[in-house]
C-alpha cells in the first residue's frame, strides 16, 4: 500500500492526576494511508479521542506522550510549538462532537472563518470573506454572505457543525479527524452531516478518521474500523470483516449487544461487567474479566496484536483467523 | 427598546425608593437626635423645642411625608449639627472621596486583572499559589487591619509616609493601597477563575487544532470571553466609588464622605445619613444599570435569542 | 382487553414566551406538545421517539403530572390526573414513577444510595425502619445489585449501576408504570444492552407498564410494544414496531428510520432531509413538516393531517399516506 501518510507507532499518553500518574494510551499503533476513511470506534474512556489530541499535541503540560507520530517526515511527538501548528488545521484537521460550543461565542462566523484562512492562507480582508462564503456554500449553507455575519448561537447545532467542517477545509487539510462529529444532533441532522462528509472526501482524497461510539455510523463512512477499549487498539479490520468475522471477543460482544432494526427481535447480548477504570487496569489483556473466552492465559501478559490476514488484526491470544 | 428602558429606569427608582424609606425609619427608630446633639443634661424644654424645630415631635409617617414630600422637590433637609443643607455638606465631601477611590479603583484593575490572567495561564505552579494565597489574605483581612498594617511599617517604622490627615498627595497613598489591595484580590481570583472558565471550553481546544498559536488562543479567544463576567465585577465596582471607603476614611482621618457618615450616624444627623444613603444607592443602581448595558453589548449572546 | 393503565386524550402544552431578542422581543406561542392522544395497557410499553424538541420528554412530565395541561386530559387507572400536589395525587404518584436521562443527576451525591431507595418509603410512610431495609435489599437484587451497593456513595458507582439504583428507588413503590426519559442515552454501549435487558425482565416479573422515550429507534423498537412517532407537538405516526420500522408510512419516520446507520443497508436509498426542524414557536400552517417533505402538495400546506388508520392497525398524520382511510 506504500507509505502511510501518518504512521503513529507505540503511542502512549500518561496524565498526571497528582498524586498518580494513569495512563490513558498503553502503546497505539495506527497508519493511515491517503484517501483512506478509518473509524475509531470505542466506549468512553476507550482512548479513541485522546489518541488524535496527543497525536496533535493538544492534551495540555498535563499529559505525557511517548511513541512516534511520523507525518510527513517528521514526529510530531516532542516537535516543537511550531512545529505542531504548521501541522494543526494545515494538515491535519479536526473537529469535535459539540459544535456549538467548539466556536467562540464572541466572534462572528465570518470572522472565524477568516482567520483560518489568513491562518492557513494568507487571506485577508474581502478575499477572505469571499473565500469564507464559498467555502459555506460548499458545506451546504444557504444564503451564505449573510450567514457570515451570525453569531454561533444564532445558528443550530448542524448548521455549527457545517460551520466547523467549512472552516476544517480551510486548510486544505490531508486528513480530517472528525471526533464524534454527530453524537450531540438528531438523527436526520446527523444523515445530513455524514453524507456532507462523505461527499467532500469524494471530492477531495483527504483521509478521515471519524470517531465514534455507535458501530452504525462507522461502518456506512469508512473503510476500515479500529475497535479500542481501555487505550488499545483491540481489532483493526475492513468494515466487512469486523461485522461478518470479528476476531475479538470485545468486538462480537459490542456487535451482540446492539439491537437491530430489521428481522426477529431477540434477546440482546449484553457484556457483563464495567469498563476498568484507567487506574485498575486487570493484569494481562484489559479484557479477561468480561470475556465469554476467559482463560488463564489471559491473565499472563498483554496479548500483542496478531495479524489474522493481510489488513486485519487483533489483539487476542483466541484470534484465528476467519474465526470469531 | 423604550418599554424595556423605562421599565429598567423604573426598578432603578423603586430601589432608590426603599433604600431611603428603610433608611428613614432604621434611623428614627434606633434613637434620638434631640438627646445626642443637645447632651442630655439639657433642661427638657429645650430638648423639646429642638424636638418641635425639626418636627420630631409629629407622628413618624407625618416626619416620612414630609421628608419625601421636600425630597421630591428637591430638598433634603438640613443637617441638625450647623444648619446647613444637607446636600451641600455631603457634595462638599464628594472630591475628596473620589482623591482616593478612583486611583484605587485603577489600581485593582491593574493588579488584579493581570495576577488573575497570569495565575490562571500558570495554574497550579508557585506563582498561581502565591497569588491565590495573597489574594485571599486580601480579602479575608479587614480593611482596618491592614490599614494599622500599612501604617506601622510605612509610618511608624520607616516614617516614609504620614498615617492620617489629608495635607497632600502622600496622605492620599496609604488609603489608595489599602482600598485597592482588597479589591485587586477580588478581583484577582475572580479574574482567574473566569479565565480557567474559558480555558476549559471547547472553543479554545477547537483555536488550538485550528493551527493558531497558543498565544493567539489566549489574546484572541480566551481573554474577550473572560472579560465579560470580569467587566461585570469591574461594574460593580464603579458603584462602591463613592462609599466602598468608610472604614479606610475613618482610620486615616480621611475627609471624604465615609467619614462624614461615621461622624453623622454617631450624631444622628438625620438628614446628612439621610442624603449619603441616597447618593450611595444612587450610585451602585447606576453602576448596575451600566453593567447591564455593557453586557448586552460585549456579549452578542444576550443581543439576539437563538432563532 | 382490560381497563387500559394510562389514557391521553388531546393532551396540550402551550408555553407564552417572549420571541425575538432581548431588546425588540414580542410574545408569542410556543407549541411544546400539541394534540398528542395515547393509550398504554398494563404491562405494555409505548415508544416515543423523536428529536429533540418535538415534545417527547414535555409529554412525560404531563403524564405525571409535573406540569400542568393546557388542554386535555388524562387518565390512570380510569381516573382523570388530578391536579399536582393534591393528596390524591400523591397517592396517584405512586402508580408512576419516573427513571431520569443522568442517573448522577436525579441521585443525591451525599447521601449512600440504600438510603435514596428507601426514601421513597419513608415519604410515603410505609412500613417499619427494618422492614423498609429489607424491602431495599430485595430491591436493590432485583435490579442486579448486590447487598454490599446498600451503603455505597454515588460517585462510587459505575453509570450502569447508578442507573440500577435510580430503578430501584422507582421500584421500590411497586408502581405500575415507569416512564423512562431517555434511560439509557448517558451509558456505554456495552452498558446499554444490560439496562435494557433488566428494563426488560422486570416487565416480565412484575408486568411493568412503561412509556419510553429515547431518540434511539433501534432501542425503542426493541422495547416496545407500540411505537409513537412525533414530530412538533403531534404524533405523526404510531403502530406497531416491526412494522412502523420495516415500512414507514409518514416521509418523516421514512427520513427517520432511514438516517440510523446500520452495517448492511437493505434495498431502500437513504433519505435525507434538508434544514433543520422549524422553530417551535413557528410551526408552519398546515402539516407541520411540509417544508421538509420530499413529497408534499399545495394541500400539505393549508390542512393539518388527522391521525388516520391504516389498514394494518397502524395510524398515520399524513395526507398522501397510502392506504390510509379518510377520516
Amino acid at each position: 500500500m506504500g507509505v502511510p501518510l501518518i504512521d503513529i507507532r507505540g503511542l502512549t499518553v500518561d496524565f498526571d492526576a497528582g498524586q498518580r500518574v494513569v495512563r490513558a494510551l498503553h502503546g497505539v499503533d495506527l497508519a493511515i494511508h491517503g484517501g483512506e476513511a478509518v473509524g475509531l470506534v470505542g466506549e468512553s474512556g476507550s482512548g479513541k479521542s485522546v489518541t488524535w489530541l496527543a497525536a496533535l499535541g493538544l492534551l495540555g503540560n498535563r499529559a505525557r506522550i511517548g511513541g512516534e507520530v511520523l507525518f510527513e517526515g517528521r514526529n510530531l511527538v516532542g516537535a516543537p510549538a511550531s512545529d505542531l501548528e504548521a501541522v494543526r488545521g494545515a494538515r491535519i484537521a479536526m473537529i469535535f462532537q459539540d459544535p456549538s460550543s467548539s466556536l467562540n461565542p464572541v466572534y462572528r462566523i465570518g470572522q472565524q472563518l477568516a482567520e483560518a484562512l489568513q491562518l492557513h492562507r494568507g487571506m485577508s480582508g474581502a478575499a477572505a470573506l469571499a473565500e469564507a462564503a464559498r467555502l459555506l456554500d460548499r458545506v451546504g449553507i444557504a444564503d451564505a454572505t449573510r450567514r457570515l455575519r451570525d453569531y454561533p448561537h444564532e445558528l443550530s447545532g448542524g448548521m455549527n457543525q457545517r460551520v466547523m467542517i467549512a472552516m476544517a477545509l480551510s486548510g486544505q487539510p490531508r486528513i480530517l479527524v472528525a471526533d464524534e462529529p454527530t453524537t450531540a444532533l438528531d438523527a436526520t441532522i446527523q444523515a445530513q452531516i455524514l453524507e456532507l462528509l462523505q461527499e467532500i472526501r469524494r471530492d477531495s482524497a483527504m483521509a478521515l478518521v471519524l470517531i465514534s461510539h455507535d458501530l452504525g455510523v462507522v461502518a456506512e463512512n469508512t473503510d476500515r474500523v479500529c475497535v479500542m477499549y481501555a487505550g488499545r487498539i483491540v481489532e483493526d479490520a475492513p468494515i466487512a470483516t469486523i461485522f461478518e468475522a470479528p476476531a475479538h471477543p470485545y468486538t462480537s460482544g459490542l456487535l451482540a449487544a446492539l439491537p437491530d432494526l430489521e428481522g426477529p427481535r431477540r434477546r440482546l447480548l449484553a457484556i457483563p461487567g464495567v469498563v476498568p477504570e484507567p487506574w485498575n487496569l486487570p493484569l494481562g489483556c484489559s479484557f479477561a474479566p468480561r470475556c465469554p473466552e476467559f482463560e488463564r492465559a489471559c491473565e499472563a501478559a498483554v496479548p500483542p496484536a496478531i495479524e489474522l490476514v493481510h489488513g486485519h488484526r487483533a489483539a487476542c491470544i483466541h484470534a484465528r483467523s476467519g474465526s470469531a | 427598546m423604550m418599554r424595556y428602558l423605562a421599565g429598567r429606569l423604573l426598578r432603578a427608582l423603586l430601589t432608590i425608593f426603599l433604600v431611603v424609606t428603610f433608611a428613614f425609619f432604621v434611623l428614627r427608630l434606633s434613637g434620638d437626635p434631640a438627646l445626642l446633639i443637645m447632651s442630655v443634661d439639657a433642661p427638657p424644654e429645650s430638648i423639646e423645642a429642638f424636638r418641635k424645630s425639626w418636627g420630631l415631635d409629629q407622628p413618624i409617617w407625618m416626619q416620612y411625608l414630609a421628608y419625601i414630600g421636600h425630597a421630591l422637590t428637591g430638598d433634603l433637609g438640613n443637617s441638625m449639627r450647623d444648619g446647613r443643607p444637607a446636600i451641600q455638606l455631603v457634595l462638599e465631601r464628594v472630591p475628596a472621596t473620589l482623591a482616593i477611590t478612583v486611583p484605587a479603583f485603577f489600581l485593582k484593575i491593574a493588579i488584579g486583572v493581570p495576577a488573575g490572567i497570569y495565575a490562571a495561564l500558570h495554574r497550579n505552579s508557585f506563582a498561581d499559589r502565591l497569588t491565590m494565597l495573597l489574594s485571599v489574605a486580601g480579602f479575608t483581612m479587614p480593611s482596618f487591619v491592614l490599614a494599622l498594617l500599612l501604617v506601622l511599617v510605612f509610618s511608624v517604622q520607616l516614617g516614609w509616609l504620614p498615617s492620617s490627615g489629608s495635607e497632600g498627595m502622600a496622605n492620599a497613598i496609604l488609603p489608595i493601597v489599602t482600598l485597592g489591595a482588597a479589591g485587586a484580590a477580588i478581583l484577582a481570583r475572580f479574574t482567574r477563575s473566569a479565565m480557567l472558565e474559558v480555558l476549559g471550553q471547547p472553543y479554545i481546544r477547537a483555536a488550538s487544532a485550528k493551527g493558531l498559536s497558543w498565544r493567539r488562543v489566549v489574546t484572541e479567544h480566551a481573554l474577550p470571553n473572560a472579560a465579560i463576567p470580569t467587566t461585570t465585577i469591574i461594574g460593580f465596582m464603579v458603584g462602591t466609588l463613592i462609599a466602598g471607603a468608610v472604614v479606610v476614611e475613618s482610620v486615616f482621618a480621611w475627609p471624604g464622605i465615609g467619614r462624614l457618615l461615621v461622624v453623622s450616624v454617631a450624631n444622628r444627623d438625620l438628614a446628612v445619613v439621610q442624603t449619603i444613603l441616597l447618593f450611595v444607592a444612587a450610585t451602585m443602581v447606576s453602576a448596575n444599570i451600566i453593567v447591564d448595558f455593557v453586557y448586552g453589548w460585549i456579549d452578542p449572546r444576550m443581543r439576539t435569542a437563538p432563532r | 382487553m382490560s381497563e387500559p393503565l394510562l389514557q391521553a386524550e388531546g393532551l396540550v402544552r402551550h408555553y407564552r414566551i417572549r420571541h425575538g431578542s432581548r431588546l425588540f422581543s414580542h410574545p408569542a406561542t410556543l407549541r411544546a406538545v400539541d394534540g398528542v392522544s395515547f393509550t398504554l395497557q398494563p404491562g405494555r410499553t409505548l415508544g416515543l421517539v423523536g428529536e429533540s424538541g418535538c415534545g417527547k420528554t414535555t409529554t412525560a412530565r404531563l403524564v405525571l403530572g409535573l406540569l400542568p395541561l393546557t388542554e386535555g386530559e388524562i387518565r390512570l387507572q380510569g381516573e382523570t390526573l388530578p391536579q399536582a400536589g393534591s393528596m390524591r395525587w400523591r397517592e396517584l404518584r405512586r402508580v408512576m414513577q419516573m427513571v431520569y436521562q443522568d442517573p448522577l443527576a436525579a441521585l443525591d451525591r451525599r447521601i449512600a444510595v440504600g438510603r435514596q431507595v428507601m426514601e421513597p418509603l419513608v415519604i410515603h410512610a410505609i412500613g417499619a425502619p427494618a422492614e423498609r431495609r429489607d424491602r431495599a435489599m430485595a430491591i436493590l437484587q432485583s435490579v442486579g445489585l448486590q447487598a454490599h451497593h446498600f451503603d455505597r456513595y454515588p460517585h462510587e458507582l459505575s453509570g450502569g449501576q447508578r442507573q440500577r439504583i435510580v430503578l430501584a428507588r422507582a421500584l421500590i413503590l411497586s408502581p405500575r408504570l415507569l416512564v423512562c426519559d431517555e434511560p439509557i442515552s448517558a451509558l456505554d454501549v456495552s452498558i446499554q444492552a444490560q439496562v435494557v435487558n433488566l428494563l426488560l425482565d422486570l416487565q416480565a416479573e412484575m408486568g411493568l407498564a412503561y412509556l419510553f422515550i429515547s431518540h434511539d429507534l433501534r432501542m425503542v423498537r426493541q422495547v416496545s410494544h407500540e411505537v409513537a412517532v412525533m414530530y412538533l407537538g403531534r404524533i405523526v405516526e404510531r403502530g406497531d414496531p416491526d412494522r412502523l420500522f420495516a415500512a414507514p408510512s409518514h416521509p418523516y419516520t421514512q427520513a427517520l428510520v432511514s438516517a440510523i446507520p446500520v452495517a448492511h443497508r437493505s434495498g431502500r436509498q437513504r433519505l435525507i432531509l434538508k434544514g433543520d426542524p422549524p422553530n417551535p414557536v413557528d410551526v408552519p400552517t398546515g402539516c407541520a413538516f411540509h417544508e421538509r417533505c420530499p413529497i408534499a402538495v399545495a394541500r400539505c400546506r393549508t390542512e393539518t393531517p388527522a391521525l388516520r388508520p391504516l389498514a394494518d392497525g397502524r395510524h398515520v398524520a399524513c395526507h398522501l399516506a397510502p392506504g390510509a382511510a379518510d377520516a
